[in-house]
């Protein structure tokens, strides 16, 4: 049996009188590279947000890694925390640290080690992100868009976690570095063995990584494989795979 | 033949037996980052001496990640480098083979040789260090004067008409700046009231002068008190509170935003602020004032015994035409000095969140410092002009 990673059972999000997920079930197994797709306004971040423990859902269970964090203490949940790694959409790396600094934080928060073997693996993780040596000794607002999501995806590598959550990790990029992105995705994850979670719009990256797909659609998700999903007959998402952008992507890739 | 012999187990992490030609190690349980510090200590704590050949093995490793592979990787780099051989049982763990493929792809200084180049040129820094100073505080002055230039031509230009002028902006400053600070500037200006008059009734006691409280509270309070605390309070809400607005603005290039709509951020962020302190402070002044003089009055009652009417006749005595406006018309001074200094702060914010805590700091530190400094000015201007 594969062991579900993640795991929400019925999510009820609620924000005053407007109800944005309404028993909302999703799992994500071992090694696979999970994509959460919908509209503007569905949820995608709070649903993301919800299984990080930054915010509490209302009703429904999440699991990670079988252990429920929906009732967990602040205590508890920090010790979870260790486990996963994140990046945010803007980067949300810390302005007033250089990028060596922001991925040695989460080493220095969790695990006791010399300051010298710190720098190496953090050194080794900025590599791993695809970095050049130099970028090391840089702060944030000297970085490029591209190099910022490789820096956040280093900071989430810090710890070697099995589980890595993407929010949006190809917005704002141009098409090749786009790619170049989902390319470093599918070989960490290969290299790795991680299971990724991502958010993403980018019908690129959903076809080029993604193994299951979870769309958001009337406050519940629809998940299944990449190659069934297309054919749901959900209006939104026949909308989403076969709009005008989805046909120019199958025609530029001659399908 | 083989003469085993168990060295102390690490942790669970590692298993190693002495055999006649060296050592064989047997790697278990969870080899991961969060074991980083227990992995360190097996692998350090073992007895390489004498050992000519390392046979490592991974078939009862659990897990092995990037961190735990990388200080095994080091440890065999170590071991060859002291003469030993190492070889493993069965295949390589291929998490190696990934660090090593990291480690390769780009060959540069580390980090730490750079650091020591750094030290080594520390004589020449310092100097360097002052030069780039020296040219930092020229450039500072200059800068200061444009940004004043840039806010008085803005100024004169936006008088030409009432939309440019944004008089809604102005009031919602008026509002944050003057109206939701009445509660805290009332309060001290009463206490500060009190302790004037509490502490010259002590002295004055003794000469049986008490009547002359009321002169010292009064004159006190219109002249210097009332302003210079009004002040120092709205230079640590508003300054603050300018400085880091625009300063947050300029991190999320809201500001950039401005300049390519064509909006000039001088005329929609900086000249409101200022103006709206500028009708603010004196009207906050004139609330402590008030307020100063009833403290008085009240500690003179209760305290002194003295009646309402001969308070009110003395205050009338004490004070000449000008008092009041001699307090008065520094509020104006004072509320461009804080706004400008809250504004110029929040507008050199670049970069970083560290930034923009400093310069906030700056803004009220320097607000407060150009108040105090600018009442001396005017105690020494008025006492030449003597009134």
């Amino acid at each position: 049996m594969i062991y579900p990673v993640v795991e929400v059972i019925g999510l009820v999000n609620r924000f005053g009188t407007q109800l944005v997920h309404d028993g909302l079930n999703m799992d994500v197994r071992e090694d696979e590279v999970f994509g959460i797709v919908g509209g503007s306004g569905t949820g995608k971040s709070v649903l993301l947000r919800s299984i990080l423990g930054l915010q509490r859902a209302q009703a429904g269970v999440i699991r990670i890694a079988g252990r429920e964090i929906t009732q967990m203490t602040v205590d508890q949940l920090h010790s979870v925390k260790a486990h996963y790694g994140v990046t945010f959409q803007q980067g949300a790396l810390y302005s007033s640290l250089t990028v060596l600094q922001n991925v040695q934080l989460p080493m220095i928060e969790h695990v006791d080690m010399p300051p010298a073997a710190r720098d190496e693996l953090a050194m080794l993780k900025i590599r791993l992100a695809g970095l050049p040596a130099d970028a090391a000794q840089k702060y944030p607002s000297q970085l490029s868009g591209g190099m910022i999501k490789r820096a956040a995806l280093a900071r989430a590598l810090a710890l070697d976690p099995k589980l890595l959550f993407l929010d949006e990790p190809t917005s704002g990029l141009d098409p090749i570095s786009a790619a170049e992105f989902d390319e470093l995705i599918l070989y960490l994850q290969k290299q790795l063995r991680l299971t990724i979670v991502m958010i993403t719009h980018d019908l690129d990256t959903i076809f080029r990584t993604c193994n299951r797909v979870g769309v958001i659609v009337d406050r519940h998700m629809e998940v299944d494989t990449l190659e069934r999903i297309v054919d749901h007959p959900n209006p939104w998402i026949q909308a989403y795979f076969h709009g005008e952008r989805a046909r120019a992507r199958a025609e530029r890739h001659g399908a | 033949m083989v003469r085993a012999q168990r060295q102390a187990a690490g942790n669970g992490l590692l298993e190693a037996r002495r055999t006649d030609q060296g050592l064989e190690l047997d790697l278990t349980g969870q080899w991961r980052t969060l074991a980083f510090t227990q992995i360190d200590a097996a692998l350090a704590g073992l007895d390489l001496k004498g050992a000519r050949r390392v046979e490592i093995s991974t078939e009862r490793l659990e897990a092995l990640d990037l961190s735990g592979a990388w200080r095994l990787r080091e440890f065999i780099k170590r071991t060859r480098a002291a003469g030993a051989e190492v070889s493993f049982r069965g295949t390589p763990p291929d998490q190696l083979r990934l660090v090593d493929e990291t480690l390769k792809r780009e060959c540069s200084p580390s980090v730490v040789a750079s650091q020591a180049a750094w030290e080594e040129e520390a004589a020449i820094r310092s100097l360097e260090f002052v030069g780039r100073h020296a040219v930092v505080y020229g450039r500072d002055v200059a800068r200061d004067l444009s940004f004043l230039g840039r806010v008085s031509v803005t100024a004169l230009s936006a008088l030409t008409s009432l939309k440019r002028l944004r008089p809604i902006s102005i009031a919602r400053h008026v509002y944050d700046t003057g109206v939701t600070a009445i509660p805290i500037v009332a309060l001290i200006a009463f206490l500060i009231s009190v302790i004037v008059a509490y502490m010259s009734a002590q002295q004055l006691r003794s000469f049986g002068a008490e009547i002359f409280v009321v002169d010292l509270v009064t004159i006190g309070v219109l002249r210097e008190l009332a302003v210079l605390l009004t002040s120092i309070i709205v230079a640590g809400r508003s300054g603050s509170a300018f400085a880091a607005e625009l300063g947050s603005m300029k991190l999320n290039e809201e500001v950039d935003a401005l300049y390519a709509t064509g909006v000039n951020p001088f005329e929609a962020l900086v000249l409101p602020r200022v103006l709206g302190l500028v009708i603010a402070l004196p009207l906050l002044t004139i609330i402590a004032d008030l307020v100063g003089l009833t403290g008085g009055a009240l500690l003179c009652r209760y305290l002194l015994d003295m009646p309402l009417t001969q308070y009110v006749n003395r205050v009338n005595e004490a004070i000449s035409p000008t008092t009041f406006w001699v307090g008065l018309m520094k509020a104006p001074v004072f509320a461009i000095l804080i706004a400008m200094a809250g504004c110029y702060r929040g507008m050199q914010v670049r970069d970083s969140s560290r930034e923009l805590g400093r310069l906030t700091t700056v803004a009220v530190v320097q607000a407060i410092f150009l108040v105090i400094f600018a009442d001396a000015l005017f105690a020494v201007l008025f006492m030449e002009l003597d009134v």
